[in-house]
């Protein structure tokens, strides 16, 4: 059975995360740069990944990493989670890392170690671990044609492409066009990657690679999906001790409370279930079975709290100034992004042998 | 400090003094009780060595190996999980070493008289009375939704005994032995057409007040610790993939395939990963437990046994289409033990509905959590300064 509480230093991380993103990525903060033409926290980023060497997590050390695990990077994902930071922690240090640890791309595993090249892997956000995904076509060794919704593209120095022939290639985020999309989810914005014949450099086969960059993304997804719900849930508590009408506290009325303590249920849920895909991650075990349920449990969840804090929050909820718009843009966005709970749902029937009609 | 390796050798030494295959059952259970190796985490004498809860385990990997028999805890439930935990924290000495050897053999079956027709979810306010007559108590009053009421030799009880204070205040905690005069069980016949539970009534029983659990008016903060228990033993079971009810559906989605439909399926994955995630959750807790760092996350297993059992069983009668238009048996019955998932669907489905109310209802047990464990208001009451014999009834 995996392990699913926090160890010690896995707290340690936590407070130490949680210490940075209260000094430097207030909600305030987060709204002002979603309205500015660069949405992304690049201070943050550097913080994190130079001070704190958290984009190393899951590099081995002679390449620069820390060699820890997912279980630590979870942790990493929750706090990120409560802070909607907008940094691309997520798509470089996680799904980008893992397709290229795939590879044994070792020069370049060394730069996202070290945060100083950001990478991006040029698949949509939506595809779920097993789904299809769109490839460019590889003629007369360049690269040629145009990819969609691909996150946190903006930031990237570094472009992980799946390419016609099988292959996957890095290639030079300067020698693409780089086009922002207007995004549901403001802080982890998606744009269009435009490649007009540009030279790739050939990391190795695209389809394992992708394969377990996604599956690694959709786990450890559940644990920023988990700390997202965790910080709605808390705050909304806060505010509907505080929050008065008819002459007494809003979170005295029954059928609030009831509403609160079934999304408690529900979170508490989360987090066993986001520890457990975390742990078959690190360790190996049950991966696809942990992966598919986190997912298909903890989107749901996540947009939940998000709905339910926006609601409960009554007018103040539906501020641009109240950061809550920023959570439910997140969980949403989330619910999609590596697979809908559908998708993992139709993965469960084939892993758990309870086939279709 | 009783460690691992101490409780394992221990455990080798019962076994080989009451080798298994040739000892009688009861015989090996009580001296396994002697041995301490009942329950380690109980006090030297009663059954325990006073080692670590979590050590159990050690324990009971050993005696499983060994082919030992155990002590059938879904039959002797009630005393195991509410009783014994009351009786160790609350009994006398004297007390402690009559009840608890009998109730872990199973030797001795226990009940809980807390119900009664007025007092449910608001559980204080009952009504049964009992009167100091000399060393005696006299007790008087109606009890109801006792299980096993008609196979138990004790049962713990709770009765009114100061009807001029605030309803809290004035209920007393005695065992009350079921044998008595005056002790009368009626079965109780239920939706399932069995008769699981039962009304008990009380009439003039005399209670010794040496078999009073702790002091006279402190009834209410004893009967927390049953309650606590209870709900902890009711949602609290450590269970393998597939394990509770999403086992037997999930096992008949594979055996005919001629009953799916998309949209059973749909709503099939669904629980199924819901099953899934509330065992990871209880074994989450029992981590946190065996790490001594328990958490509130206890409060709300018992809610999500109660919804997935429901929707499961529900969706299973479904799923078997014109068969789930059938029962297997509506003969009154009295069984023995409490079974929630035996029988077949349609039963499983009926005596799932209870679930939500027995133990503390769904709704009792969402604003337990909702004050506990997210600190929000307490529901207004409007009886708390009144004597009970002065509140509206």
């Amino acid at each position: 059975m995996s392990d699913l509480l926090y160890s010690e230093e896995e707290e340690a991380l936590r407070s130490a995360v949680r210490d940075l993103l209260t000094d430097h990525c207030d909600a305030p903060g987060v709204i002002a740069r979603t309205e500015s033409g660069t949405p992304h926290h690049l201070a943050l980023w550097k913080a994190l990944t130079d001070g704190m060497g958290l984009a190393g997590l899951l590099v081995p050390e002679e390449l620069d990493g820390q060699g820890a695990t997912h279980r630590e990077v979870a942790v990493v994902m929750e706090e990120l989670g409560r802070a909607v930071a907008p940094v691309p922690y997520l798509t470089s240090a996680v799904v980008a890392t893992e397709a290229l640890l795939a590879c044994g791309t070792d020069d370049l595993l060394r730069d996202l170690a070290t945060g100083t090249t950001i990478g991006a892997l040029a698949v949509a956000l939506n595809v779920a671990p097993g789904a299809a995904y769109r490839v460019v076509r590889h003629e007369d060794g360049l690269l040629h044609g145009e990819l969609t919704g691909i996150a946190d593209a903006a930031v990237a120095d570094v472009l992980l492409v799946p390419a016609d022939d099988g292959g996957l290639y890095a290639v030079d985020a300067t020698t693409a066009t780089v086009t922002p999309q207007t995004s549901l989810d403001l802080t982890r914005p998606l744009a269009t990657v435009t490649l007009a014949g540009v030279q790739g450099r050939l990391l190795g086969d695209a389809e394992p690679a992708v394969r377990r960059a996604l599956r690694a993304g959709a786990g450890l997804l559940a644990s920023e999906q988990f700390g997202l719900a965790e910080w709605t849930l808390t705050e909304t508590v806060r505010y509907l001790r505080e929050r008065k009408q008819f002459n007494r506290p809003v979170g005295g009325f029954q059928s609030i409370k009831h509403r609160l303590a079934q999304l408690w249920l529900e979170v508490v849920n989360t987090r066993a279930a986001a520890r457990n895909a975390a742990d078959a991650l690190a360790n190996g075990d049950d991966v696809d079975m942990a992966v598919t349920v986190a997912q298909a449990y903890a989107a749901p969840v996540a947009v939940h709290a998000a709905e339910e804090a926006l609601q409960l929050h009554g007018g103040i909820g539906m501020t641009w100034e109240h950061p809550v718009h920023l959570y439910l843009k997140r969980a949403k966005a989330d619910s999609i992004a590596y697979g809908t709970p559908g998708a993992h749902r139709e993965a469960l029937a084939a892993l758990a042998d309870l086939q279709a009609p | 400090m009783t460690d691992a390796e101490e409780l394992r050798n221990r455990t080798r030494e019962l076994l080989a003094a009451h080798p298994p295959a040739s000892t009688d059952r009861l015989d090996f259970l009580r001296a396994r009780f002697d041995a301490g190796l009942a329950w380690v985490h109980y006090p030297q004498g009663l059954g325990g060595l006073g080692a670590p809860r979590s050590l159990q385990a050690v324990v009971d990997a050993e005696l499983e190996a060994a082919g030992a028999p155990d002590n059938d805890p879904r039959r002797i439930g009630i005393g195991l999980g509410m009783a014994a935990p009351t009786i160790l924290q609350y009994g006398t000495e004297e007390q402690k070493r009559r009840f608890l050897r009998p109730l872990w053999t199973g030797e001795e079956v226990w009940c809980q008289l807390f119900s009664e027709p007025g007092a449910g979810s608001d559980l204080a306010a009952l009504g049964t009375r009992a009167v100091r007559e000399g060393e005696d108590w006299v007790v008087n009053g109606q009890k109801v939704w006792t299980s096993s009421a008609h196979v138990a030799r004790w049962a713990i009880l709770i009765a009114r005994t100061d009807p001029d204070v605030p309803k809290h205040r004035g209920i007393t905690y005695f065992v009350c032995d079921m044998t008595d005069p005056g002790v009368e069980v009626r079965p109780l016949r239920q939706v399932t057409g069995e008769a699981e539970f039962n009304e008990v009534f009380l009439t003039g029983v005399r209670i010794p007040d040496a078999r009073r659990l702790g002091e006279i008016g402190d009834g209410w903060k004893v009967a927390q610790t049953t309650l606590n228990n209870e709900r902890v033993a009711i949602g609290g079971m450590r269970l393998p993939r597939e394990g509770g009810m999403i086992g037997p559906i999930s096992k008949t989605w594979r055996e005919r395939p001629e009953l799916r439909t998309h949209d059973l399926h749909q709503r099939l994955l669904k629980l199924w990963v819901e099953s899934e995630v509330s065992r990871l959750t209880a074994e989450r807790l029992r981590q946190q437990l065996v790490a001594g760092q328990p958490g509130p996350e206890g409060a709300g297993m018992k809610l999500a046994f109660a919804r997935l059992n429901q929707e499961i069983s529900g969706l299973e009668v479904e799923l078997l289409g014109e068969e789930g238009l059938l029962y297997d048996d509506w003969t009154m019955r009295r069984p023995e033990l409490v079974d929630f998932t035996g029988r077949e669907a349609g039963y499983r489905y009926l005596r799932s509905k209870g679930n939500s109310i027995e133990g503390g209802t769904s709704e009792v047990l969402l604003n337990i959590v909702a004050e506990r464990v997210l600190g929000l208001p307490p529901e207004p009451r409007t009886d708390k300064d009144v004597a009970w014999k002065d509140l509206a009834r």
